[in-house]
């Protein structure tokens, strides 16, 4: 869809006027899906979708419209022209955006990965197979993704890329379970297997009688799968440049108060190692890296091209992480278990939100495989405990350690469309970590 | 247009077992101003196809926004590929499932168009509520905005099945927040659970037009108050909140496709069983909870689900005793339970799975001053603020935007961060007293996430007032 999308702009460019400046968009997928319950398929299929954004300006006023196209050159043009026609008569209609900000200088770029993909339906039988005897359930989304910029001012950038995304439970019984995600360019049948090896010893010993807990501190260790709920909430108005500005971030009191996090904290956007397209709305191009964090301290925020507009500073992001990078500590991965001690190892964090967001207090759950630690060995699966915590607390004053090793987890989330963000993270060893129920 | 995608459809349906074809479109429009400056508009038109097949026992799918005859052929033979692929691997013989094949028309409410009010005068408004939110330097952020959809759908059975629906939905939204330092405070119009069916009527229905100086001094108010108590107390949740208490620890449990397993890699699992439908009990004896999709103007409201199923009336929860789940078509044919006609998809590149639809607190007897003044010592809170639960909807912690002290019957001191934590059926049992129907609002939620690929649907949920004893209520740091 390349060529095609860049010959409907050109055909946009042909019928503007005056002053008018036309900003576009393209994003499109074609993606197989296959929804697996109790090792056989419950839900599977395939679609196909392109969908052009249109942003028309004239001087200061701004109207921007999208529509699904159908991959057919003549009918597309036809739809485009048609959008065009509709922002165009909308245009006077809304007001002056003195916040109204697009690139001017036009930089070309192409972030294009072959397609070393199977056909997804062997990557199903292997699933399937893998999953003989077992209580599996998951989804494989798998196929490619594009995304477009182009502009009138003659700007092209084209991101394109072929991946697969496998995540899945193996069930012991109830909500006992051991979550694996395996997700890649191109399938490797002996890194499945592995995944699978890794999980199944896991379901074993979800096997063993569970322990529950009362509520009270304790010291925890959350692997980096667990540390990405964390990060999400605070990417959630965290980084912003708006919500700081505007006094709505779950920072605040880092903003207000000078309150840090441990001088081992230290966060970037890396869009130079992310998997995300590296161009911006208005055709701005995101830098390599962005250090939102260092030592502990905020640094730089994320700034969208209208929130830079409004506050005066480079445009950078989407202003939220797309490419989430937190540096390695120092404690060795395969030592975990001893560095823990006597405590929980919690497989995975699950619906997070802020109970206090001005204080950064998060509450949720543990979910998955979380076990019951002694004197460095796992004991028992522990039943689900709801925790209430704040950042401060859980990535500061309490912060044990962080992991050297890190792992690159890219997002499993398709609503509307499949996701190209991803976090690169190391595990944190945490004391008194708040359980509540 | 729709009857050329009709004669197209009946000619790429493939000679199978059982084929459909689902075609979805939304135009959808918001608009906002934000600290008095207009934001980018953001219309889009959405459309496309999913064709399905089910046959020799397996189902597939395929979804495209090239309508032409080849894009739904195509379509077609993604759907087969995939349906014989899973035949013999499937959850369910799917040779098993009768599908219905309605034919019919459903249109919902529009008293007053979208359209019917330019775009010029819509920005006209909303710098007008703008400007009514800045009421004090404290109010750093301030904004007002609505959104509306415009969706049409058309099911199609290849054995003559067609039903076609449409559907207008509208939404005010507004918020201030204010600040004093290391805190701020926000209200928010409803907490983007006022949304229902119809057009610019919708916002008259929600007083949008009269709610912002309340809004401001509601946040400024917050900034000055206290924070809420700890302790076990009383506890009476205002219809803003019930939406969610309704929506998170009773509508998810029951979900039939939950029950049966398919979301427990993502949404989550159940603790409800299959074996405590009729005789659980799930809350008091107060407790009377509806699946009801015949409420014109409750935001998920409609003739048919997306698999065709007629859209009626259950109880799902009667006299405190949970009564039937829910689960549509396919999952009623999977566990041989009677369900409900909820089998959806927020679009059309997503199959139908279990939802909610409408589900509904039927009101009680109680006035709201009759409910508080049987508080000796309690909190009424109101607005949506946190939401958390496990994912077997037991332990859930939530958190409102206002709350108030209950003290000896009466309401008295404002406060702050008002949060409470409990488990599901624990909780409803401890449900004292309902709201009569003067207490009883409508609302809705845009955006529910479920499903792989991942969902975020409308669902409708009204409530009255209700009163609960012995909780566990707490405030911020």
């Amino acid at each position: 869809m390349q060529q095609p999308f860049f010959d409907i702009v050109d055909n946009l460019t042909g019928q503007l006027t005056g002053q008018e400046v036309l900003l576009a968009y393209f994003s499109g997928e074609q993606s197989d899906f296959v929804r697996f319950n109790k090792s056989l398929i419950r839900q599977a299929g395939s679609v196909t979708q392109h969908w052009l954004s249109l942003e028309l300006i004239d001087g200061q006023r701004r109207m921007s419209g999208s529509c699904t196209l159908t991959g057919v050159p003549e009918t597309d043009r036809k739809r485009a022209g048609e959008l065009l026609g509709e922002l165009r008569t909308a245009l006077p209609s809304v007001p002056e955006d003195p916040y109204l900000l697009y690139s001017t200088e036009p930089l070309d770029t192409e972030q294009v990965r072959p397609n070393e993909l199977p056909d997804t339906g062997e990557i199903t039988d292997a699933v399937l197979a893998a999953g003989k005897g077992l209580d599996l359930v998951g989804i494989l989304a798998a196929g490619g993704i594009v995304a477009g910029f182009a502009n009138s001012l003659g700007q092209r950038n084209w991101f394109s890329t072929h991946s697969f995304h496998l995540d899945w439970c193996l069930y012991h019984t109830k909500d006992k379970a051991v979550k694996t995600s395996y997700a890649g360019f191109a399938w490797d049948a002996a890194g499945f297997d592995r995944k699978m090896a890794e999980a199944r010893e896991q379901l074993a010993i979800l096997a063993r009688p569970p322990k529950t807990i009362q509520p009270g501190k304790y010291r925890v260790y959350l692997p980096p799968a667990a540390l990405k709920e964390i990060m999400g909430s605070l990417g959630w108005g965290g980084f912003g440049i708006k919500a700081h500005r505007t006094k709505t971030t779950c920072l605040l009191k880092m903003i207000e108060q000078g309150r840090t996090l441990s001088p081992s904290v230290t966060l970037r956007e890396n869009t130079a190692e992310g998997l995300a397209p590296n161009f911006l709305s208005g055709g701005f191009i995101k830098p390599a890296s962005v250090t939102m964090m260092e030592g502990g301290k905020l640094k730089d925020a994320l700034a969208s091209p209208r929130s830079a507009k409004e506050f005066g500073v480079q445009a950078n992001s989407n202003e939220h992480p797309e490419s989430l990078d937190m540096s390695a500590g120092e404690l060795d991965a395969d030592a975990v278990l001893d560095e823990l001690g006597t405590g929980v190892y919690v497989n995975r964090l699950w619906y997070l939100n802020y109970s206090d967001r001005p204080a950064a207090r998060l509450t949720g759950m543990t979910r998955f495989a979380t076990f019951w630690v002694e004197e460095g060995k796992i004991v028992a699966p522990l039943n689900v405990m709801r925790f209430d915590e704040t950042i401060y607390n859980m990535l500061g004053d309490n912060l044990a350690g962080l992991t050297s090793q890190r792992e690159l987890l890219p997002s499993a989330a398709t609503y509307y469309e499949r996701s190209t963000s991803s976090a690169r993270l190391p595990g944190a060893l945490i004391r008194d970590f708040a359980f509540t129920l | 247009m729709l009857k050329e995608l009709e004669s197209r459809f009946r000619q790429a349906a493939p000679a199978v077992d059982f084929c459909s074809m689902r075609f979805f479109r939304c135009r959808d429009e918001s608009v906002s101003v934000r600290q008095l400056v207009p934001e980018p508009v953001r219309c889009s038109d959405d459309a496309g196809v999913m064709i399905t097949v089910m046959h020799g026992g397996g189902l597939g799918y395929g979804a495209t926004s090239d309508l032409s005859a080849s894009g739904l052929a195509s379509a077609a033979d993604q759907a087969v590929l995939w349906a014989k692929r899973s035949a013999g691997a499937s959850v369910v013989d799917f040779s098993k499932v009768a599908m219905p094949h309605p034919v019919d028309d459903y249109e919902g409410p529009n008293e007053q168009p979208w359209e019917s009010v330019s775009l010029a005068d819509k920005f006209d408004l909303l710098l007008s509520l703008s400007k009514q939110l800045k009421t004090d330097d404290k109010i750093v952020d301030w904004s007002a905005g609505m959104w509306h959809k415009d969706i049409e759908t058309l099911y199609l059975t290849a054995d003559g099945g067609r039903v076609y629906q449409r559907f207008h939905m509208t939404a005010p939204q507004m918020r201030a927040t204010a600040n004093n330092g290391g805190d701020s405070q926000t209200r928010n119009l409803g907490g983007f659970n006022y949304a229902q069916q119809g057009g610019l009527e919708v916002l008259d229905r929600y007083h949008m037009r009269q709610a912002a100086p309340r809004i401001a001094q509601e946040a400024l108010d917050l900034l000055a108050a206290p924070n809420c108590p700890a302790g076990t107390m009383g506890l009476v949740l205002a219809p803003d909140q019930m939406v969610l208490q309704i929506h998170e620890s009773i509508g998810h449990p029951l979900e039939l496709d939950r029950i049966l397993g398919d979301e427990r890699n993502y949404a989550g699992t159940s603790f409800v069983t299959l074996d405590m439908l009729g005789s659980f009990r799930y809350g008091s004896d107060l407790l009377n909870i509806t699946f009801d999709p015949t409420l014109p103007e409750q935001l998920a409201s409609y003739g048919y689900d997306d698999e065709g199923a007629k859209a009626e009336k259950q109880y799902l929860i009667k006299g405190g005793i949970l009564q039937r789940a829910l689960g549509g078509t396919v999952s009623q044919a999977r566990t041989a339970l009677p369900g409900v006609s909820n089998a959806r998809a927020h679009t059309w590149n997503r199959p139908p799975i279990d939802r909610m639809a409408n589900l509904n607190l039927e009101p009680g007897e109680s006035s709201f001053d009759e409910m508080v003044a049987q508080v000796s010592r309690g909190v009424y809170m109101q607005t949506v603020n946190c939401w958390s639960i496990d994912d077997s909807r037991n332990k859930f912690q939530f958190g409102c935007e206002w709350g108030r002290l209950i003290e000896d019957g009466k309401l008295t001191t404002l406060v702050k961060n008002p949060n409470y934590r409990d488990i599901s059926a624990k909780f409803w049992r401890s449900l004292k007293a309902i709201g009569s129907p003067e207490t009883v609002e409508v609302m809705g939620t845009p955006n529910c996430g479920k499903g792989e690929p991942n969902q975020g649907m409308i669902v409708g949920h009204s409530s009255p007032a209700c009163l609960f004893e012995n909780v566990d209520v707490f405030g911020g740091v």
